[in-house]
């Protein structure tokens, strides 16, 4: 269900994966990027973390507000400008919605993404885990198994968009950092019950 | 009184890049406000919303031309192009080039229209 309750629930435990994947995030990143998807993230995390608790939230679009203007703000990079404008784009279309779907919310993050990074899908972004799960919460299919493969076929993808679109072919073979971590948002987005198939 | 000239925004992952390429443009523009927003608030290499807003509202100018380095410098000076009422140009060209052309240009009053053409020519992401 999406609630203010389930969505925050959803970051904190988003907060903790970004948290306890830094290493391997920036990992991912030094083979291919300039390695820091991780420390960038945690940073993000740690500002998350503390923005939830200092608040209370009646409304979804004023929580979404909040983290995309924290993730732009405190995380840097591509990564930041990136979240941020999914969750600000997010924020958007949740507000004056009260019957918005998990399916359009997410659409609309994927919007922002592409908007601000002009990546298509098969450009090894996180765009490419982002547009199966969308079309997946639209059909009602999201499982974890949906969540790892849009990873895993990032694998195989040459960059042409992003920091690794200078190594060429080079970075096929590697997996995608930003897909990576997006795939730590959408199996928390399971975990925290936002989506029930509905 | 002359009014103001545009103002020139330089953003690089590196402080010292965006400080090092505001020297070289000083030489030539002595006139133009020239302000650099590299790296990120504590000092390490990458770009920062943050640090680029505080940038543009620093300049006393109203239009603004932003060149970059790589694109998620791009993507956090939109960013801060979208939250100000500043008028921003921005500039997909080679980085150092190209703020030089346009910071000896401003320096002799050349309109922005024609420097918006002569730097098309150095279009380059």
């Amino acid at each position: 269900m999406l609630s203010v309750e389930t969505v925050t629930k959803w970051m904190e435990l988003f907060g903790e994966q970004l948290t306890e994947n830094k290493t391997y995030l920036s990992e991912l990143d030094t083979a291919i990027g300039d390695g820091d998807h991780g420390n960038n993230l945690a940073r993000g995390a740690a500002a998350l973390k503390e923005k939830l608790g200092a608040n209370e939230y009646e409304a979804l679009t004023d929580l979404l507000k909040d983290v995309g203007m924290v993730f732009v703000s405190k995380i840097g990079g591509a990564s930041g400008p990136l979240y941020g404008s999914a969750f600000i784009s997010m924020a958007k279309a949740s507000k004056d919605n009260d019957s918005l779907e998990l399916a359009d919310l997410l659409a609309a993050g994927l919007d922002g993404i592409q908007k601000r990074g002009k990546a298509e899908a098969g450009e090894k972004t996180m765009v490419d885990e982002w547009v199966p799960v969308v079309e997946a919460v639209k059909n009602n299919s999201l499982t974890t198994e949906t969540i790892e493969e849009a990873v895993e076929k990032t694998k195989d993808m040459k960059a042409t968009k992003g920091r690794a679109s200078y190594l060429g072919d080079r970075s096929i073979g590697h997996l995608d950092p930003g897909a990576m971590s997006s795939s730590l948002l959408f199996k928390t987005m399971l975990e925290a019950g936002v989506y029930d198939g509905k | 009184m002359m009014a103001n000239k545009p103002g020139i925004l330089l953003v690089s992952h590196v402080s010292d890049i965006a400080d090092g390429l505001a020297t070289l443009l000083g030489q030539v523009a002595g006139d133009v406000t020239i302000i650099a927003a590299g790296g990120t608030e504590d000092g390490e290499v990458g770009t920062s919303f943050d640090k680029i807003s505080a940038a543009v509202e620093k300049f006393e100018e109203d239009t603004i031309l932003a060149f970059y380095d790589l694109g998620s410098a791009k993507m956090n000076l939109e960013m801060a192009i979208e939250t100000t009422d500043k008028n921003i140009t921005l500039y997909d060209t080679a980085f150092i080039e190209s703020a030089y052309t346009a910071a000896s240009l401003l320096q002799v009053d050349v309109p922005v229209e024609d420097i918006d053409k002569q730097l098309a020519e150095l279009k380059v992401k």
